[in-house]
C-alpha cells in the first residue's frame, strides 16, 4: 500500500525551518524525509502535520538555498531511527547519528527509533545507589544516584564544563567496578566546548568509552531537536540491553528550547511563556524522562543537562520546567564564582530528590540526612544574618549570629569550595561537615540527634577557628 | 452489534500530534470512544461536525496516516468497576500497567490493550438478597471481601430497578459471572455481575450531598492543627518545583484516615509512582493494621506518556473514587499535578486552533476546574448511607508565581490552599507550607469534632497561632535594628515563634518517630507550647531573664519532643512535662522572692 521512497518533485513554499508538501499521499505523522536541494544536497526532515494531500515538514539540515520548484521531497515511510551498537562507544556522531569522524557507519547495529517509547513505570526500579562524585557540594548537600536526571543550571561564563567534566573523571559507585559508558550530546555549543571535553576524556583515559554526538553552532538549529534523542536512544541500548551504566551529559539544554521555539513560531502557534510552545514541558519530559533502571535489573541512564539561565533567572521557563521535571537540580551561583570559590555551587536552590534514599546508614553513614540537613538550616540562617549585618553591621550582630558569619565564610570555602582536580571520599566530606559544624554552639545543632553530637561533635577537638 | 460495525467506519484526514481529522463520521457522536488507525489507537471524539469527526488519540499517532479507518465503538469513554481495582497501577485510560508490562515489556507499546480487571479471576461472592427483593439504583446485592481491610460491595447499578429473579450462592465467581438476574421495571430482564461500566466525564448519582464535619486526619502537624481539610472536602498545594508537593500528597496517601487513596500521577516522573509501588506494599495502615497497598489505587500518566491521555487521568481517578465513596467508603483522592493536566488542555486547544484566553489556557479551564473539584463531598449515596470523596490537587505554578491562571481558577473551587514557600522550602523546614499564606475555610466546620477530643483545642490553636502573627511584624523591625535591641518581652515572642517553627510546625517525612503525628500527640504539642507561652511571658513579666529561659533545664528536650517522643508514650510525655515544670517552677520561684 505504502510507497517508501515517493518521491515529489517541487514543494508549494519554504517558511523558516519548514517545508510545504502539497499533492502527496499516504504519507505518515513524523515520517522521515529526505529533502534535496537544487544543488543536490540531501536533508533530512520530519513529518509534523498531515492531511491527505498535504505535509507539513521541519528539515533538520535547514532550508538555506531551498527554492520552492528545485527542491523535491522523499517520504521513506518510517519515522528516524539511528543505529545503535557497542563499536559506538569511542566514536563521534552528528545530530542524527552519522559518523563525524571520518570512519565507516558501525557494523552490527540495530536500527531504533529515537523517540523510544515510555517506560512503564511498574518496569522501573527506584534509583538509589549512591555515586560518589568526589565533589563536596554534591555528595554531602545534592547526592547522585544512579539512574538520576540531575541538570546542572548554569549562567554564561560559569564554570558548567568543567564541574561536568570532573563529575564524568570521578564518579564512581562505592566498592564497585562496573561496565559503565558515558554519551555525550553536544546541541548549539562552540568547537572549543566540544575540544574540552574530548581532552578531558581522553586524559583521564575513558575515551574509548565515550560516544559522541555533535550538533555544533554553525550545525542547522532544528538539528538540535533530534541530538539528544539520538544520544539518549544509544544510551538506553546501552543500558537496558547491554546492561551498562550510562552517564549521559547533554549540553546546552537552551540552545535546544530556543530551536524548538524556533519551528513553533514557524507554525505559527500561540505561543506560551517567552515565546516558548505551551508543550515545551512535554518535549522536555520527553528527552528528561529517558532515565533511570528498570526492574530487570539491567543496567541504568544517570542523566546531567547543562543549562544556561538567560540572565540568571532560575524562573525562566527553560530552567523552571526543568526543574519540574528533573530530580533535582545543581544550581551554579555567579556571586560565589565571583569570590573565587570552585566549584560555585548555591547552597540553597540546589536539590537531589533522590538523595533521601541513597544515602544513610549503609548507603553513606548514618548521620548523612541529619548532617545535611543541618547545614542547610544554619546556612540558610547565614543569609539572613548576612542581610541583617548589611544593615546593622557586622559588630552589632549577637555573638551567636557572629559565629554563623563564620560558618558561612568556612562552609562556602572549605566545603563547598575544593580543587576541580580533588577527589574527596564521603568520610572525608562528611568530616568537612562536621567540622564547620562545631563553630556553632551546641544548642544551635537541632537537626542533628543527641548521639550523633556526642559522636561528632563532642569528641573530636575543636577545629581552629579563624579570626 | 458487531454485525453492523461496517457502516461506522470513518476515514482519516488529518494528522497533527495527538489530534485526528476524519470524515464519514456522521453516526459519531460527542465523547464516543473509536479506534483510530491500522494500531487500533484509543480515542475519544471531541467535536463534529458535517460528517466530520476531531478525535483525541491517547496514544502517540506516529506514523499514522490519512486514508486509515476509524471504527466507533458507540460507547463514552468508560472505567470498568468490581473488586481488583485495589493495589493497581493503571494509566489514564485504565489500563493494567502490570499486565501491560507482562504483555510488551518495560516500554509501553502502542496500540496494547489489556482488561482493566481480570476476567479469569474468581472472588469469594457472598449474595444479600434473595429472589422477589426489590433492587434499584445503590441496592446492595452481595459482598466480596476485596482485601483483608476491604469489603467491596456490590450495589445495583445506577440504570437498573426492578425484582430480582434469581441469585446465585455464596461461592467464587469470576467478574463476568451473572450472579443475579433482575426482571426490569420498565421490562425485560437484566443480569448484575460483579463488573461495570461508568463513563469517566459524568459524576455517578447520589441523594443528596451533605455538610462537612470531620476533619480529614492527616498526621501533618501544620494541616491538622493550622490549615484541615475536612472528610468530603478539596485541597490545591500550589508550589514552584521542589517545594514539596509531592512529598505532602505521598504523606498524605500514606497516613491521612481515609478508607481508600486513589493516587492519580498526572504528566508528574515515573519515578514518584515507582516509589509509591515499592514503598507503600512494606508499609503497615495504622489503622488497620494491613499493607497500604491494600486501600491504594494508582492512576500513573507520567511526563512522557500521551498528552491526550493525562487529561483524561484525573477523570478516571475520581471515577474510581466515587464508585467506592458509593460503597460508603472516605475516599481521598490525590491528583499530581493539576497544572500538568490544564496544560494538557491548553495543548489540545492549540491544536484544535481555538481561540485562547489567559496565557494560552481555553476560555473553559475555569469550568473544567470547577467540574472536577465539585466531584469532591460528603454524600448520602443512592444506598442512604454516608461516603466521601475529598481531593487534593497540586498546582504547579510557572516560575512559582501564584498570579497565573490554573492556581487563581483553582482556588475559587477549593476551600483549603496550602500554599508552598520558597524560602522555607530552601532552608528545608518542611512541610514548607507558609502560615503566612495558606487558609482553610475548613476550620469552622470541624472545630466541633476537635473539641470533642480536646477541649482547648481552638483556644491553644489560637495562640500558637498569634504568635506567629506577632513574629511577623517583630521581625520587619529586628530586621532593622538587629533582635537585640528588642526589649525582652519581644524577644522571648522570637524564641517562642522560633520553638513553634522548629518543634511543631516542621516536621520531616523520613524521620521515623514524626513522619505521623497522632491527634493525641498534637494536642499535646499544642498544649505543651501554650503552657510554656504563658508561663514564660509571666516570668519576663517579673523581671525574669531570656537568658534564664535559655538555660532551662529540658529545653533541649523539649525542642525535640516530635522526635523523642512516639505517639501515644504518656509517660515519656509527662516526664518531659514535669521536667520542664520543675524548671519554670524554679525560676518563679526567684523571682517572687
Ligand atoms: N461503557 C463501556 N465501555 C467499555 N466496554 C463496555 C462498556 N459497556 C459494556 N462494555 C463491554 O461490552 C460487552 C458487553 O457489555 P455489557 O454491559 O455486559 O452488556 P450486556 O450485559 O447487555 O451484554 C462487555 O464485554 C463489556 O465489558
Ligand atoms: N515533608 C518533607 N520531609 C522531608 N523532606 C521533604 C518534605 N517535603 C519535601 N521534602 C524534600 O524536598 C524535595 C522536593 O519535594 P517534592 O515533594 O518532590 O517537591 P515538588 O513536588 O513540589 O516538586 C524532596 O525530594 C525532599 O527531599
Ligand atoms: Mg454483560
Ligand atoms: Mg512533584
Amino acid at each position: 500500500m505504502k510507497m517508501p521512497g515517493l518521491e515529489y518533485s517541487g514543494v508549494k513554499n519554504i517558511d523558516g525551518p519548514l517545508v510545504f508538501v502539497d499533492n502527496i499521499r499516504n504519507v505518515a505523522y513524523d515520517e522521515l524525509v529526505v529533502i534535496t536541494a537544487p544543488n543536490g544536497e540531501e536533508r533530512m526532515g520530519q513529518v509534523l502535520d498531515v492531511t491527505a494531500t498535504s505535509a507539513v515538514v521541519q528539515v533538520f539540515g535547514g532550508t538555506d538555498a531551498l527554492s520552492p520548484a528545485g527542491t523535491r521531497a522523499r517520504f521513506l515511510g518510517e519515522s528516524l531511527r539511528i543505529p545503535v551498537s557497542r563499536e559506538m562507544l569511542g566514536r563521534v556522531f552528528d545530530g542524527l547519528g552519522r559518523p563525524k569522524d571520518g570512519l565507516p557507519m558501525p557494523l552490527n547495529a540495530d536500527y531504533l527509533d529515537v523517540n523510544g517509547l515510555p517506560v512503564n513505570p511498574y518496569a522501573r526500579e527506584y534509583p538509589r545507589d549512591f555515586i560518589q562524585t568526589g565533589i563536596s557540594a554534591i555528595d554531602l548537600m545534592n547526592t547522585l544516584v544512579r539512574g538520576q536526571k540531575l541538570p546542572i543550571f548554569s549562567g554564561n561564563g560559569l564554570p558548567h564544563n568543567r564541574i561536568a567534566a570532573q563529575i564524568a573523571r570521578q564518579a564512581r559507585l562505592l566498592n564497585e567496578e562496573v561496565d559503565f559508558a558515558i554519551v555525550f550530546a553536544a546541541m548549539g555549543v562552540k568547537h572549543d566546548v566540544a575540544h574540552f571535553f574530548i581532552d578531558s576524556f581522553q586524559s583521564s583515559g575513558v575515551l574509548n568509552n565515550v560516544a559522541m554526538f555533535l550538533s555544533l553552532a554553525d550545525d542547522p538549529s532544528v538539528e538540535r531537536l533530534i541530538t539528544p534523542r539520538s544520544a539518549l536512544t544509544l544510551a538506553e541500548y546501552l543500558a537496558f540491553t547491554e546492561g551498562m551504566h550510562v552517564l549521559v551529559l547533554i549540553t546546552d539544554m537552551s540552545n535546544y528550547c530556543e530551536a524548538l521555539r524556533e519551528i513553533s513560531t514557524a507554525r505559527g502557534e500561540i505561543p506560551s511563556r517567552k515565546g516558548y510552545p505551551g508543550y515545551l514541558y512535554s518535549d522536555l519530559a520527553s528527552i528528561y524522562e529517558r532515565a533511570g533502571r528498570l526492574r530487570d535489573g539491567s543496567g541504568s541512564i544517570t542523566q546531567m543537562p547543562i543549562l544556561t539561565m538567560p540572565s540568571d533567572d532560575i524562573s525562566h521557563p527553560i530552567p523552571d520546567l526543568t526543574g519540574y521535571i528533573t530530580e533535582g537540580q545543581i544550581v551554579l551561583e555567579r556571586d560565589m564564582f565571583q569570590r573565587g570559590i570552585y566549584p560555585p555551587v548555591a547552597g540553597l536552590p540546589s536539590l537531589s530528590r533522590l538523595m533521601k534514599d541513597g544515602i544513610g546508614k549503609d548507603r553513606t553513614r548514618a548521620d548523612h540526612p541529619r548532617v545535611a540537613s543541618q547545614l542547610f538550616a544554619a546556612y540558610s540562617k547565614v543569609k539572613d544574618i548576612r542581610s541583617l549585618a548589611s544593615v546593622i553591621g557586622e559588630e552589632e550582630l549577637s555573638p551567636v549570629d557572629k559565629l554563623y558569619i563564620q560558618f558561612g565564610h568556612e562552609f562556602e570555602n572549605r566545603v563547598i569550595g575544593q580543587g576541580e582536580f580533588e577527589n574527596r571520599t564521603i568520610e572525608q566530606t562528611l568530616e568537612l561537615g562536621w567540622d564547620v559544624l562545631k563553630i556553632l554552639p551546641r544548642a544551635e545543632l537541632l537537626r542533628v540527634s543527641e548521639e550523633e553530637l556526642q559522636q561528632y561533635y563532642d569528641q573530636a577537638p575543636q577545629v581552629e577557628t579563624l579570626r | 452489534m458487531s454485525s453492523d460495525h461496517r457502516e461506522h467506519i470513518g476515514e482519516i484526514i488529518r494528522v497533527n500530534g495527538p489530534i485526528v481529522e476524519a470524515r464519514h463520521m456522521e453516526h459519531a457522536g460527542m465523547l464516543e470512544v473509536v479506534e483510530v488507525g491500522a494500531m487500533r489507537l484509543i480515542g475519544e471524539v471531541i467535536k463534529v461536525h458535517r460528517g466530520a469527526a476531531t478525535i483525541q488519540v491517547y496514544e502517540n499517532t506516529s506514523g499514522l496516516s490519512p486514508g486509515e479507518e476509524v471504527i466507533c465503538t458507540a460507547r463514552p469513554l468508560s472505567v470498568r468497576l468490581g473488586p481488583g481495582l485495589l493495589g493497581t497501577i493503571y494509566d489514564g485510560i485504565q489500563r493494567p500497567l502490570d499486565r501491560i508490562a507482562a504483555i510488551s515489556g518495560a516500554m509501553i507499546n502502542r496500540g496494547e490493550k489489556a482488561d482493566p480487571l481480570d476476567p479469569a479471576r474468581t472472588w469469594h461472592f457472598q449474595p444479600q438478597c434473595k429472589p422477589g427483593d426489590r433492587v434499584t439504583t445503590g441496592t446492595p446485592f452481595g459482598e466480596v471481601q476485596e482485601t483483608l481491610s476491604i469489603n467491596h460491595r456490590l450495589l445495583t447499578p445506577p440504570d437498573v430497578s426492578g425484582t430480582i429473579v434469581s441469585i446465585v450462592p455464596e461461592g467464587d465467581y469470576t467478574g463476568e459471572h451473572h450472579l443475579a438476574i433482575v426482571k426490569l421495571d420498565k421490562g425485560g430482564e437484566r443480569p448484575l455481575t460483579m463488573f461495570q461500566h461508568w463513563p469517566v466525564r459524568l459524576p455517578r448519582p447520589v441523594r443528596q450531598r451533605l455538610s462537612l464535619r470531620q476533619p480529614l486526619l492527616t498526621g501533618l502537624r501544620v494541616i491538622d492543627a493550622f490549615f484541615p481539610i475536612a472528610k468530603g472536602g478539596a485541597a490545591a498545594i500550589p508550589g514552584g518545583f521542589g517545594t514539596g508537593k509531592t512529598m505532602t500528597q505521598q504523606a498524605l496517601a500514606k497516613w491521612c484516615d481515609a478508607h481508600i487513596i486513589v493516587y492519580i500521577g498526572c504528566g508528574e516522573r515515573g519515578n514518584e509512582m515507582t516509589e509509591v509501588l515499592r514503598e507503600f506494599p512494606e508499609l503497615v495502615d495504622p489503622r488497620s493494621g494491613r499493607s497500604l497497598m491494600e486501600r491504594t489505587i494508582l492512576i500513573a500518566n507520567t511526563s512522557n506518556m500521551p498528552v491526550a491521555a493525562r487529561e483524561v487521568s484525573i477523570y478516571t481517578g475520581i471515577t474510581l473514587a466515587e464508585y467506592y465513596r458509593d460503597m460508603g467508603y472516605d475516599v481521598a483522592v490525590m491528583a499530581d499535578s493539576t497544572s500538568r493536566w490544564a496544560e494538557a488542555l491548553r495543548e489540545l486547544s492549540g491544536r484544535l486552533e481555538e481561540m485562547p484566553a489567559d496565557e494560552g489556557f481555553p476560555a473553559y479551564l475555569p469550568a473544567r476546574l470547577a467540574g472536577f473539584y465539585e466531584r469532591a463531598g460528603k454524600v448520602e449515596t443512592m444506598e442512604g448511607k454516608e461516603g466521601s470523596v475529598s481531593v487534593i490537587g497540586a498546582v504547579s505554578p510557572p516560575g512559582g508565581d501564584f498570579s497565573e491562571p490554573v492556581t487563581q481558577h483553582t482556588s475559587r473551587f477549593i476551600r483549603c490552599f496550602w500554599a508552598l514557600d520558597r524560602d522555607l522550602a530552601n532552608a528545608r523546614h518542611y512541610p514548607a507550607i507558609s502560615w503566612k499564606n495558606s487558609y482553610s475555610e475548613y476550620l469552622v466546620d470541624i472545630t466541633d469534632w476537635w473539641k470533642n477530643q480536646d477541649l482547648d483545642w481552638a483556644t491553644n490553636r489560637q495562640v500558637i497561632m498569634e504568635i506567629l502573627q506577632e513574629e511577623t511584624a517583630l521581625q520587619q523591625i529586628a530586621k532593622l535594628v538587629g533582635p537585640d535591641a528588642l526589649p525582652e518581652g519581644q524577644r522571648l515572642t522570637l524564641l517562642i515563634a522560633d520553638i513553634i517553627k522548629n518543634a511543631f510546625l516542621q516536621q520531616n517525612s523520613f524521620d521515623e518517630v514524626d513522619m505521623y503525628c497522632s491527634p493525641g500527640k498534637q494536642s499535646w504539642m499544642m498544649a505543651m507550647l501554650v503552657k510554656f507561652t504563658l508561663r514564660t511571658r509571666d516570668i519576663i513579666r517579673r523581671g525574669g531573664a531570656l537568658a534564664d529561659i535559655q538555660k532551662l533545664p529540658g529545653l533541649d528536650r523539649f525542642l525535640r519532643m516530635k522526635s523523642e517522643i512516639p505517639n501515644g508514650d504518656t509517660q515519656a510525655m509527662a516526664a518531659l512535662e514535669q521536667l520542664l515544670s520543675n524548671g519554670l517552677d524554679a525560676l518563679e520561684r526567684k523571682f517572687v522572692e
